[in-house]
């Protein structure tokens, strides 16, 4: 075992690879690897998340046509896209975490759109309507775990005036969103975009 | 000669003042402007959204909906509407159940759940907006022809 992880070590510090990495520079100062380091980070860490941020507009997300004929042109008939009050909830705004750890996590994760994309998975009207339930629940579940965040990034419970609520939505809402037993998505399913076939989903018949 | 010019002119009189009483009754559902003009369209009327039921004016009139139903799915795939009034979620929704005619089919068989002829809600049920009406309403309530000594007031409405 002992020789092994010795050998093993011998190989790796015998690499000329590692070797030229690991001893000191013979013609750059110093100053120029801190400071040309710094820049490099500035400039690599600036890049990373300009291009991370142009991931997250509606003209790349509707880039795609699958996007573009599909869920975007779904979204356009609602509330979400034009309003009396002229806010817009742009495709990130839902379907992206704000937050940092968790952004990444999902940009990670739409690597395997990046590949359905590629491969054409869904870029027919019937193969994206075959794959609708499925598209559909996966929203659902990560809106259902995280306790529908993207939705209380805007609609916090907290300044939410029930007295301007119809009564309805009042009692609803004082009954089931406040008492913690349902979330946001539990009920407000459907809104931006079309439905899949809702038989056998919770709450619709 | 003379004569049945006359005669022709006096008979063009009823014709005239007919067209005249008709174009009244009428109704002007697209206002006083000819149709050969285009009109600015009126604004939108705003959904009345109380929850207070209204009441039948007749008793198998579909009941009106007395809420917004703007973005409430109704298709093949999803119905909204049932997701309060269908049987079992009316408990937790207080909403009134769909009526058990809904439950038949056209032959009057009674069937395990919503009737397909019955799927399409907003075929008879409509939310009401705060429009006024065009024309004047002279329905006239069935009480108060069958008994008009039971009315407090008489006549229309």
């Amino acid at each position: 075992m002992a020789a092994g992880i010795s050998r093993a070590w011998g190989w790796f510090r015998g690499n000329p690879w590692v070797r030229t990495a690991l001893s000191p520079p013979t013609y750059l100062s110093l100053a120029f690897l801190t400071l040309g380091g710094f820049l490099a980070g500035v400039i690599f860490w600036g890049g990373f998340n300009t291009a991370l941020e142009y991931t997250n507009t509606e003209k790349f997300c509707t880039g795609c046509h699958e996007m573009q004929a599909n869920v975007f042109e779904e979204l356009k008939g609602t509330i979400h896209f034009t309003n009396r009050s002229g806010v817009r909830a742009h495709c990130p705004d839902c379907h992206v975490p704000h937050e940092w750890t968790n952004k990444i996590a999902r940009k990670m994760q739409a690597s395997k759109e990046v590949w359905g994309h590629i491969f054409g998975s869904i870029d027919t009207r019937d193969k994206f309507l075959a794959m609708r339930k499925h598209l559909a629940e996966r929203e659902w579940e990560r809106m259902k775990a995280n306790d529908s965040l993207e939705c209380r990034n805007c609609h916090s419970s907290e300044s939410m005036d029930l007295t301007k609520q119809n009564p309805r939505a009042a009692s609803a809402h004082e009954r089931f969103l406040f008492s913690g037993e349902r979330t946001c998505i539990d009920c407000h399913k459907g809104i931006a975009h079309r439905l899949p076939d809702m038989s056998g989903v919770p709450g619709w018949q | 000669m003379r004569r049945s010019i006359f005669a022709a002119l006096i008979s063009l009189g009823p014709c005239l003042a007919a067209g005249v009483i008709f174009a009244q009754d009428a109704p002007r559902l697209r206002g006083p402007e000819p149709f050969t003009k285009e009109t600015p369209a009126p604004p939108m009327s705003r959904p009345i959204t109380d929850d207070v039921r209204v009441m039948r004016n007749y008793p198998d009139q579909p009941p009106v909906i007395p809420h917004a139903i703007d973005g409430y799915a109704m298709d093949l795939n999803a119905n909204k509407c049932m997701s309060c009034h269908a049987r079992k979620f009316t408990e937790q929704s207080q909403a009134p159940m769909i009526s058990v005619t809904h439950y038949q089919d056209r032959a009057g068989n009674t069937l395990g759940g919503l009737s397909p002829r019955r799927y399409v809600c907003v075929s008879c049920h409509v939310s009401q907006t705060n429009a006024k009406p065009l024309v004047e309403n002279v329905f006239t309530d069935m009480d108060a022809m069958t008994e008009p000594e039971r009315q407090p007031e008489r006549g229309r409405r």
